[in-house]
């Protein structure tokens, strides 16, 4: 059946040309050459100040890269990406190393302040802002980290928390040890470039037995014209801690298409737990299809430890293409993955994404839970895999996938793998609305809702779990789009 | 990934080979000739599929079919009598028959009116007006095991069936392999059913314990409007073989078509469907039951294209993994753009009966109509252990309970078999493979 008109209307308040992000700042820039060479890395290493050890690992994976050809197995269609047409490296000339807010330049403070973004501790400490969250912020304008609030309180509980180039010079060994670990320098292109030109992104580690006090937040802002982002995020979670995070992105309107390739490791050791959240919402191109981010993002978790667990949550309303594959590694016996993703594509967006739990280990679960809804002239396409392996006994998976479509002009796509090596794990997959758990059902209609509202209720209930632990930025537009009505949805 | 080139396997080298020997001596015209050397470009430009060409991801073509073994000669009175005297499949089950012995068209029987059966090679030789109606479905181009069958099919049949004709007995295609060295077979055969014709089609494909036979079967459907087809296939293979089949399907408007196959022989088999909707408001069936033990894989891959809008499609596969071999389902539904009010469910479900059995799913929807039901299921795991216990708890030895639970099963892809004795023939032989398990 046709989606339902209020479904219509809400996929259409965030449609492309109603981009809200889309504004420009002007501050002085420091831009690398355009390029990319082995000169360029170097140049990246020493801006960056690496040790000897991090040039190495850059150089290497830029030997590596130059080897490597562009996957093309997504159902993504774009021209042939200039990757020497660009600027890896771009950064506000009046940030170098401010020691305090009043040292940043005042036109990037106006450009957080515009998107929301509160970097003024004392301020949100007072209540100031009016927001009353307290949540720690890293926010990255371009290549560099502009600066991360509340450090001091998260020291004290022992929380690291800092951008992935002050970790690198000042816990190398942790860095050192863990980066890597979980997507390798050679994992795929995307990764492999990255690894070899990554300017910021975050760094998290939580010390044993540690519930991070707050919630960590990094907000990713693409400004510089001809730029690629490449972010690297690390978040370890040492024994029995506990962390949740979560990521933002947007970018100014501009006719050409820019590159945002970004590479997000987790690790979770015994009975640690991560909560992984993004609001992707960069610039997805005019509704003439002009223009927008390129998003070529490698997330992946590994849950080393036993009991460990792993949760992404993601809901994607913006780039022009996103690739991204948020994955767990299921390792540690007992471990838990979960994956929860609202992708809705307008325009002419294309969204390849899904997720992937390997299990690894005995009685590892996991549960996958994805909603695509595709208007315009968009593509929206579900790819994951479930897999067991022979000694992941008693592995359980459940997943749910629905897509909507919403005119005749898109397409919806589902490409699950699954795949069994074990008699005993028990895996399932379905893409109907009637599937839900006949009880549950059976107990909400009883109770006088229609089919309708239980489902909703149902899913909804489910998500917004997880939605709920957003800030309250995200989880106004967030809550809008999981109320999007489950009506119409085809498998 | 830099770019590799790569290395022709000794099945590859050994395809390039017979085929030059043998493309001027297989039967037919220039312009069949012209088709067989397009259909191996293919093979010759690509090589064997592997596990990095998606369509194959599970069945790693390049890599199990290890040599490429002489095409089977027309065989000789004196081989083909006995081969079919010990052919057992689908003997109680009266009707008409034709007769393949190593993919030669050998006998036919009890053929009624209004069906005409020309054997391939005198079609191909003479150009045969269906001809032209040959190669299957858009989704099917490009396929490396049609390409293979384009190739080097020998023989095979042309069954033509006139408008509005109803057979009341079932149609047999038997394919019997027989031999004590290893050979190849490509038989095709062309269903052309008129409008408002309606049949049962029985096939069966059985060969040689022991033998590391290839066979390579295409059969295709091409339907007018208002056609009635029930289909039942039965790959009753040798334990050595490698069996791969195509059956390609093409509906007119208002068609009935139901297919149910099953899977119980070969080494290695691949059991291919397309089935492509040309026409409005037909609907489709399509199920199977596959039964894995030893080191055997199986795989069905299946793909509906609904192009028109307002037909229905279901699907029911079912396997049962022993031993240490591996299930594939691959399905994919295709939803056109214009292809509006269209209806389709998936489903996979398998039962993993012993610690080294495998199973891959990968059930795909392709949607580009907003106002369509579609709907994918895979389940994959192990017998209930409630259930198990139900039935111990009630006097039922472990081997026999789980017998039955598997039975229970499997039934329920074989239930959609309107005919009785079939039905009970290959409910029969899920039987005699749990009693085989549990000896």
């Amino acid at each position: 059946m046709p989606a339902v008109q209020e479904t219509v209307e809400r996929v259409k308040a965030i449609d492309v040309d109603q981009y809200k992000y889309g504004f420009e700042t002007e501050v002085e820039m420091d831009v690398a050459p355009v390029g990319l060479s082995e000169a360029t890395v170097r140049l990246i290493s020493a801006k960056k100040g690496d040790p000897e050890w991090m040039t190495e690992w850059r150089l290497d994976a830029y030997r590596r890269w130059i080897t490597m050809r562009e996957p093309t197995w997504s159902r993504v269609k774009y021209p042939p990406i200039p990757f020497q047409d660009l600027h890896y490296y771009a950064a506000p000339k009046k940030n170098a190393a401010p020691k305090s807010l009043d040292e940043v330049d005042p036109e990037i403070l106006k450009t957080y302040e515009k998107l929301g973004i509160p970097l003024r501790e004392q301020e949100i400490l007072a209540g100031v802002e009016g927001a009353g969250s307290r949540v720690a912020v890293d926010a990255v304008f371009d290549s560099v980290s502009v600066v991360t609030t509340f450090k001091e309180e998260l020291k004290k509980a022992g929380v690291i928390f800092c951008s992935i180039s002050e970790a690198i010079r000042e816990h190398s060994e942790l860095v050192r040890k863990y980066l890597g670990s979980v997507v390798p320098v050679t994992d795929n292109f995307y990764a492999t470039l990255n690894s070899a030109v990554f300017t910021d992104g975050s760094f998290v580690y939580v010390p044993e037995g540690v519930r991070c006090p707050m919630e960590l937040s990094t907000y990713f802002r693409i400004n510089e014209r001809n730029t690629g982002q490449f972010e690297r995020t690390l978040i370890i979670a040492d024994k029995g801690s506990y962390v949740s995070y979560l990521e933002g992105c947007t970018a100014p309107a501009r006719d050409e298409n820019q590159l945002h390739a970004a590479v997000v490791e987790l690790i979770a050791l015994d009975d640690a737990e991560i909560k992984y959240s993004t609001v992707q919402n960069w610039y997805p191109g005019d509704s003439e299809g002009q223009g927008g981010v390129y998003n070529f993002v490698t997330k992946r978790g590994d849950c080393r430890g036993v009991n460990s667990k792993i949760s992404w949550t993601q809901v994607e309303t913006g780039s022009a293409i996103t690739w991204k594959y948020p994955s767990c590694i299921l390792r540690g016996d007992n471990s838990r993955g979960e994956f929860y993703s609202i992708a809705i594509s307008n325009g002419y967006q294309q969204v390849d994404s899904g997720t992937k739990m390997i299990h690894l280990g005995r009685n590892t679960t996991s549960k996958v839970i994805s909603k695509g809804i595709a208007a315009g002239k968009s593509d929206n396409t579900y790819r994951g895999l479930i897999s067991a392996h022979r000694r992941a006994s008693g592995a359980r998976n459940f997943t749910n996938c629905d897509s909507l479509l919403i005119g005749d002009q898109c397409g919806a796509h589902t490409v699950p793998y699954i795949e069994s090596k074990n008699a005993s794990a028990v895996f399932e997959h379905e893409a109907t609305t009637s599937k839900i758990s006949d009880d549950q059902m059976f107990y909400c209609m009883q109770r006088g809702l229609s089919e309708e509202e239980a489902i909703a209720l149902i899913v909804n209930g489910f998500v917004k779990d997880v939605l709920q632990q957003l800030p309250m930025e995200f989880a106004v537009e967030a809550q809008k789009l999981i109320s999007i009505s489950l009506e119409g949805s085809v498998g | 990934m830099s770019v590799i080139t790569p290395i022709r396997t000794p099945a590859e080298a050994g395809l390039i080979d017979l085929y030059k020997v043998v493309r001027n001596t297989l039967p037919g015209t220039k312009a069949t000739l012209k088709h067989r050397d397009e259909a191996f470009a293919v093979i010759e430009a690509a090589g064997l599929p592997h596990r990095r060409v998606e369509d194959w991801k599970y069945t790693d073509l390049r890599n199990l079919m290890q040599e490429a073994p002489p095409l089977a000669a027309r065989p000789h009175l004196a081989e083909t009598d006995p081969a079919i005297a010990k052919s057992k499949a689908f003997a109680a089950v009266s009707g008409a028959r034709v007769t393949f012995v190593n993919g030669h068209l050998v006998t036919t029987e009890a053929i009624p009116e209004g069906v005409e059966v020309t054997p391939l090679a005198e079609a191909l030789t003479n150009g045969h007006p269906l001809l032209a109606r040959m190669g299957g479905p858009e989704v099917a181009r490009d396929n490396a095991a049609v390409a293979l069958n384009s190739a080097f099919v020998a023989d095979g049949a042309i069954i033509a069936v006139a408008d509005g004709v109803t057979l009341e007995e079932p149609l047999v295609l038997r394919f019997i392999n027989t031999g004590t060295k290893a050979f190849a077979t490509s038989p095709r055969v062309v269903l052309a059913m008129g409008d408002g014709a309606a049949l049962t089609l029985v096939e069966s494909h059985e060969g040689p314990g022991g033998v590391g036979y290839h066979s390579n079967s295409v059969v295709e459907i091409v339907a007018g409007s208002s056609v009635d087809i029930a289909h039942i296939r039965l790959n009753a293979e040798g334990d050595r073989a490698l069996a791969l089949s195509t059956l390609m399907v093409t509906l007119g408007a208002d068609a009935k078509f139901a297919s149910t196959g099953v899977v119980a022989g070969g080494h290695v088999s691949r059991h291919q469907v397309f089935l492509a909707f040309a026409g409005e408001r037909s609907v489709a069936t399509i199920g199977g039951a596959t039964m894995l033990a030893g080191k055997s894989l199986a795989d069905t891959t299946l793909v509906v294209d609904h192009r028109v809008p307002g037909c229905q499609s279901r699907e029911l596969f079912k396997t049962v993994v022993d031993g240490e071999a591996t299930g594939v389902f691959q399905g994919k539904i295709i939803v056109r753009q214009h292809a509006q009010k269209t209806d389709g469910q998936m489903m996979s479900a398998a039962l993993l009966l012993s610690e080294g059995a495998a199973m891959n799913n990968k059930p795909e929807l392709e949607i580009f109509a907003d106002d369509v039901v579609c709907a994918h299921g895979a389940t994959c795991g192990q017998l209930d252990d409630e259930l198990l216990f139900y039935l111990m708890a009630r006097g039922l030895p472990r081997p026999e309970a789980e017998a039955l639970l598997v039975q229970a099963f499997l039934g329920e892809a074989l239930e959609p078999i309107a005919l009785e004795d079939v039905r009970e023939e290959l409910t029969d032989m899920v039987a005699s493979w749990l009693a085989g398990r549990a000896g």
